[in-house]
């Protein structure tokens, strides 16, 4: 039951968010504040999963090919797709959801407990909107960018660790990477991401916004921003991959 | 005028408000005193509406506010400064960008002008050099007083303070309640302020509230608080050694 009720409460923050902002000028500051703080703040930690995981799957691909038959730039061709269809899209989308989604939601529970929510009230100002939107928006512009840069960095790391180990060539690699290449999945994982990136914002945000009592609870709601952000994730990627790729 | 009729305000069937009937004069500074616990700062986030009450309605001048519209409700809150009781500085934000945030959302000055009234507003509560500090970078007094340079820095019509003076010293306890009462006076605002220092009480308290368990237990002035029969009352105002050797040494 909590469920269903948490849901509609969801829902009905989601309308206040929404409504139209007082001051588009200071909203659109906020934007790109947020744009550094939950984008350009996690490059770094994108950047080195992407180029380990690029790493890792495409070694794991060679040594599964055993079958003499099977050309080797399978492994070029089977990376790209892996990164770009799933694991940029989704499994970073997960890891952004750890750490942006905590991050908004204790920011935002703090200033609930400390009172600043209230404070912005009172002083006739939409907290909801003030404090959600232009984390949403920020979220909904960068993440495809960062998702896309994690896309490049995969693929970079399964080259590297193709041609230092000596198991596949930069040749083989690199037609691999261009073979039967449709663009339409890259627009497949972007639309994804979008999603992600506005469930991961919004929850997080209403875990934060509706905080009650004091700084355990602040830890409570964080921990419950990403772990409901993650389990949206999973199961809009269910629904969106049925529905883009069916 | 601010007006509470009958309010009652309750959590999980613990009554923290029981039937409070107040009226607040214009241009005067009201005080609400009480214990701690007794429900000051329940009553004054009602009277804002940042709290639902369960019965009973709160007038500002004739409009009922529970039945006002988001937007007529975003009319009346341009013109109420608050203090909250911890303060409420925006952390993300520097001292003086805590008080110019009113009026960047709000005014239509110009840079230099948010500027200029705001260092006004931190200088009439004593401070300066501080304003290029974040709030955790200052001390709990301090802290105090920015938020009285925030909540005035509107010019609002309607002022609540929660415990203006906690944690001050008793000079700068004293700074502050005369700026209060000053402030009070001079743009002719309906102040409302909840305290459980005496000495506020008798330097500003042209009217007094007496909330004692979420009753209102006493109404008067500052010349009537040091001479009443309420017992409860005289418990609260003589509970030191200091009021009580005053009382017996007029
Ligand atoms: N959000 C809340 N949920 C449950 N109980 C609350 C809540 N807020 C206040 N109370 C209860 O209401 C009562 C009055 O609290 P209030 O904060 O109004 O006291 P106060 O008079 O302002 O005290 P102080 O002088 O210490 O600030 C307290 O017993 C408190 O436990
Ligand atoms: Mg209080």
């Amino acid at each position: 039951m909590r469920i269903l009720s948490d849901i509609g409460k969801y829902i009905l923050l989601l309308r206040r968010v929404i409504a139209r902002p007082e001051r588009t000028h200071i909203y659109k500051d906020q934007v790109f504040l947020e744009i550094e703080n939950l984008g350009i703040n996690s490059l770094g930690i994108v950047a080195i999963i992407s180029i380990f995981m690029g790493a890792v799957v495409t070694i794991q691909t060679t040594f599964n090919i055993d079958n003499p038959l099977i050309p080797l730039y399978t492994v070029g061709f089977a990376t790209r797709q892996s990164v770009i269809l799933e694991f940029s899209p989704t499994i970073i989308s997960l890891i952004l959801a750890g750490k942006i989604g905590s991050q908004i939601a204790s920011e935002i529970g703090t200033m609930r407990v400390t009172e600043q929510i209230d404070a912005l009230e009172i002083m006739g100002i939409n907290p909801a909107s003030f404090l959600i939107l232009p984390k949403i928006a920020a979220a909904m512009i960068i993440n495809p960018i960062v998702i896309i840069i994690s896309m490049f960095l995969s693929i970079f790391g399964g080259w590297l660790s193709g041609v230092v180990t000596g198991l596949c060539s930069s040749a083989d690699f690199i037609y691999g990477i261009q073979y039967a290449f449709h663009p339409y999945d890259v627009m497949y994982a972007l639309i994804k991401t979008i999603v992600f990136a506005f469930l991961i914002t919004s929850i997080s945000g209403f875990h934060g916004y509706y905080t009650e009592g004091g700084a355990l609870e602040v830890g409570r709601s964080s921990t419950r921003a990403v772990v409901h952000s993650s389990i949206a994730i999973i199961l809009a990627n269910l629904i969106l991959t049925q529905l883009l790729l069916a | 005028m601010i007006t509470a009729k009958n309010i009652s305000k309750s959590f999980n069937d613990y009554l923290v408000l029981d039937d409070v009937s107040l009226e607040f004069k214009p241009g005067k500074c009201n005080l609400i005193i009480g214990q701690s616990g007794s429900g000051k700062t329940v009553l004054m986030k009602c009277l804002v509406g940042l709290l639902p009450v369960d019965s009973g309605e709160i007038y500002f001048d004739t409009r009922v506010i529970s039945k006002l519209s988001f937007n007529e409700m975003k009319n009346i809150r341009q013109d109420i400064g608050m203090l909250f009781q911890g303060s409420a500085l925006f952390d993300s934000m520097t001292v003086i960008q805590n008080v110019m945030f009113p009026l960047t959302m709000f005014s239509k000055m110009s840079n230099a002008e948010k500027l200029d009234r705001a260092n006004f507003c931190l200088k009439r509560v004593n401070l300066q050099n501080v304003n290029k500090l974040f709030p955790s970078e200052i001390s709990g007094g301090m802290k105090k007083r920015v938020a009285i340079a925030r909540a005035i820095s509107n010019n609002p019509r309607y002022l609540f303070c929660d415990e203006p003076n906690s944690g001050l010293d008793p000079k700068t306890a004293n700074v502050i309640d005369i700026l209060i009462s000053e402030i009070t006076q001079e743009y002719d605002i309906t102040t409302i302020v909840n305290t459980h220092d005496m000495n506020s009480v008798i330097e500003i308290g042209d009217k007094i509230a007496f909330l004692n368990k979420g009753k209102l237990c006493w109404e008067g002035d500052k010349d009537e608080i040091l001479h009443s029969e309420n017992e409860i009352l005289n418990d609260f105002v003589y509970s030191t050694e200091l009021t009580r050797r005053l009382k017996s040494h007029p």
